[in-house]
């Protein structure tokens, strides 16, 4: 790879790598302090972190890749990975230098990576991190010998005190001047061979030409996307040439998927030899002590079911009072706003409604997602994390989920939102879009009310608190009993990659560092502002659009022209009642109401159905709305409870029969309990999916919820006769 | 003292084995490697999860959990 030297007044580029658990993440804060950015890798939805960095003079941007063991394309993130060092990334190119941030009491193992990216040509420095950790263990590392054997400066590094970061500035600063390139593994003749058959075939083929790294990565890697991205003519098969340069090695006894581990291994071997001291004795470590509890077949159990009760609660419960000090904020906010707007109200409600109140629907999440992400942050730098998903795998693995998918399906029980952020912390990328997709299934706190409401009106009275209690329980496991064979039938029809093998370290306990932790709930926090709260607000304002117009001054003079008798307060709740009767949302709802005929829905409810689709929660004020006593009601209301009571079909074959009965409460109850109704949700899965897979959600939840309500609906009028 | 060959998987809690060589077809065969889990290498199961399924192990000074169907694709000559 012929360069130029990079002058030292331009902007140098730095990739940063490392292992899994070896502080990569402390050390890019340390370096890049708040001066971040966070986006996605264009077209694929690996995130891709980036700072700049003052680097002994010269500014740097750095960039986080995903933690990797190893540079076999075989995952997205590692793809990326291998694509961004490459230079093979659209509007990337390939860094100027590499940092290899290695675990000090791992030594061997973290090196493997680096001895990957010396196979690259990139000049590189190994920051040889969590140094007091290995030293505290009675391991030393001799870094001034390493750097020797290894050609590249070796750093010693404790990222979580800072120590070790002017030695790594005039490392890296060395490492771009000299183009210091790791030794690379002295590969067998037959390996040479075997690319340059597989480079010739390739090139007879007019592929685009491939430099040897990765070429050999095409030779050793059981399927490797390298090909792909470089282009194969239509028409050309590469496997017949792919196995013929395979056959080579095999020729020369080497066994070509065991080759690059066995023969890179043996090199950093050689290398290390003499750079590592070991204690003579090696005593129970505290992990291991800890472990011996935290994992136990029993005990580790009822602590993890305590510690997520914790963690539950702390976002059902604790969360309450903070969103409910937004929400009077947000009020006072707009009853300060509204008089000043008196004068042009289709303003007012755009500004009142639409924009204040879409906001304020974006911030209420904040207490919940700070909380979770505290509770996250800290399970995580414990290395607690681990241990719950090795307790939890076996439940949730058969079905394309893994064990980490525990905590976001347990968060999405007070809310999706947060829930579906926490999948971040899910390696695997199928699992991880699994458990996106099933997350909004589980029975958030926004459907409570509607169970209240249903449950109390119609359960209770019906059949008493026994059967009430155990209805609103039920409803609760209608999600996860869905999410299940859904997560199933996805992995199995819909996504149908082959599963990855479910490889997770458990690092040594580790006391977690406050300052990374309220970091990590800041970036959360702030990332879900910008990049979901912006389409949230968009949004409202069109659903708040649809409400509110066309609303002809028609409307309010026939009410008030026939205002039998009334207070003015009456009137005002009936012409509200006339206006959303009126509104694009009402007609729509009357339009589609035959397909919810089979749910035993009238118009109303459908109206109500479709207003909710933005924010279940709304559906109690709608209601209110509708039936004329107020969109200030709540789910304990007995107007709202006798009103719904007492409300009659007028037309059609059941026409003087009530329209809410038993089964009609119960088809609402299962509709909401399965239906994606929450705009919130909706954005926040597409920015960390994609849009695609948000909306595909959004479809086969509003196909169950549908199906799930007619099912329950013919059902019960089956069964029940009320 | 070395015993029979088996599959990392018929380990039971605390039993320790060394590594054969194992089959290249299995999926995770190359990412088992990749992590240090060579031929010769000792390694010893630490835990199972209370379902039976993952199983943790230690080689190298590395903790890691792997489900069954993972660890079958590596042979260990029972150690004692």
């Amino acid at each position: 790879m012929a360069k130029t030297p990079t002058l030292s007044s331009s902007v140098l580029r730095v990739a940063l790598v490392g292992n899994p658990n070896t502080g990569k993440t402390t050390l890019f804060n340390r370096l890049t302090g708040a001066r971040q950015k966070i986006g996605n890798y264009p077209g694929v939805t690996v995130e891709k972190k980036s700072g700049t960095w003052e680097c002994g003079g010269r500014r740097v941007e750095l960039v986080d890749l995903p933690g990797a063991y190893s540079l076999a394309a075989s995952s997205p993130d590692e793809r990326v990975s291998f694509d961004f060092l490459t230079g093979h990334l659209a509007g990337e190119p390939a860094p100027d230098a590499v940092i290899c941030v290695v675990d000090a009491s791992n030594l061997v193992r973290n090196l493997f990576l680096a001895s990957q990216i010396a196979d690259l040509g990139l000049p590189l420095v190994i920051a040889l991190n969590m140094s007091d950790a290995a030293e505290k263990a009675g391991i030393r590392v001799d870094a001034q010998l390493l750097s020797r054997h290894l050609g590249v400066p070796v750093v010693r590094t404790v990222a979580t005190k800072g120590e070790g970061i002017d030695a790594l500035e005039k490392a890296v600063n060395r490492a771009v001047d000299e183009r210091a390139c790791m030794a690379q593994v002295p590969w067998p003749e037959a390996v040479g061979r075997a690319v340059s058959y597989l480079r010739d075939g390739l090139e007879k083929e007019g592929v685009r030409p491939l430099a040897d790294g990765e070429l050999r990565r095409v030779v050793f890697d059981r399927q490797s996307a390298v090909l792909e991205r470089a282009g194969i003519p239509p028409g050309f098969d590469p496997a017949p040439l792919l196995s013929a340069s395979r056959d080579i090695l095999t020729a020369a006894g080497i066994q070509p998927l065991s080759a690059e581990a066995l023969l890179r291994y043996e090199h950093i071997g050689h290398l290390t030899a003499g750079t590592i001291e070991f204690p003579e004795k090696r005593k129970r470590s505290w992990t291991e002590r800890i472990d011996a509890v935290l994992t136990h077949r029993v005990w580790g159990l009822v602590i993890f079911v305590a510690m997520m009760f914790v963690v539950f609660q702390s976002i059902y419960t604790w969360a309450g009072p903070f969103m409910g000090w937004i929400e009077e904020a947000v009020a006072s906010v707009q009853s300060l706003v509204a008089p000043l707007l008196d004068n042009w109200p289709v303003l007012q409600s755009l500004v009142i409604d639409g924009v204040i109140g879409g906001v304020g629907g974006v911030v209420v999440f904040l207490p919940q997602i700070l909380i979770l992400f505290f509770f996250v942050s800290l399970l995580e730098d414990t290395g607690y994390m681990a241990r719950g998903a090795f307790l939890m795998d076996k439940m949730f693995g058969w079905c394309g989920l893994n064990g980490k998918s525990f905590v976001p399906m347990l968060s999405s029980y007070a809310c999706a939102i947060p829930g579906v952020l926490a999948t971040r912390t899910i390696e695997d990328p199928r699992a991880r879009l699994t458990t996106i997709l099933v997350s909004p299934l589980m029975s958030c706190s926004a459907r409570l009310p509607v169970y209240v409401l249903m449950i109390g009106a119609f359960i209770e009275p019906s059949y008493g608190a026994g059967v009430a209690g155990f209805t609103l329980f039920a409803m609760h496991f209608v999600g996860l009993a869905v999410a299940v064979p859904v997560a199933w039938a996805l992995n199995k029809f819909v996504l149908g990659t082959r599963p990855q093998p479910f490889l997770l370290e458990m690092p040594p306990y580790r006391a977690p560092r406050f300052r990374d932790i309220l970091w990590r709930m800041w970036e959360r926090a702030r990332e879900f502002l910008v990049r979901a709260g912006t389409v949230i607000v968009a949004m409202t304002i069109i659903i708040w659009a649809l409400v509110y117009f066309p609303r002809p001054e028609s409307v309010r003079e026939k009410i008030e022209a026939s205002a039998v008798a009334g207070s003015p307060a009456q009137t005002d709740r009936r012409v509200d009642a006339a206006y959303i009767e009126q509104s694009y949302l009402a007609r729509a709802g009357r339009l589609v109401q035959p397909l919810f005929a089979p749910a035993g829905f009238d118009w109303k409810i459908t109206v109500g159905v479709l207003a909710s689709f933005p924010a279940r929660e709304v559906i109690i004020a709608t209601l209110g709305t509708i039936y004329g006593i107020g969109s200030d009601v709540d789910e304990e209301s007995g107007d709202l409870r006798t009103t719904l009571a007492s409300d009659r079909w007028t037309e059609g074959p059941r026409a003087g029969q009530p329209v809410f009965n038993v089964p009609v409460a119960l088809a609402i109850m299962v509709f909401f309990a399965l239906c994606l109704q929450c705009g919130a949700t909706v954005a926040v899965m597409a920015k960390e999916s994609n849009w695609g897979w948000a909306l595909f959600a959004f479809a086969y939840m509003t196909l169950l919820a549908w199906a799930g309500a007619v099912l329950t609906y013919q059902v019960g009028t089956r069964f029940l006769a009320s | 003292m070395n015993g029979a060959a088996c599959s990392l998987s018929a380990l039971r809690i605390g039993e320790r084995g060394r590594v054969r060589p194992g089959s290249p077809d299995h999926p995770a065969f190359q990412r088992l490697l990749a992590i240090g889990l060579l031929p010769g290498t000792s390694v010893q199961v630490v835990q199972v999860a209370p379902l039976g399924d993952p199983v943790e192990i230690e080689f190298n000074g590395m903790r890691l959990s792997l489900r069954k169907a993972d660890a079958a694709a590596v042979e260990v000559d029972r150690a004692d």
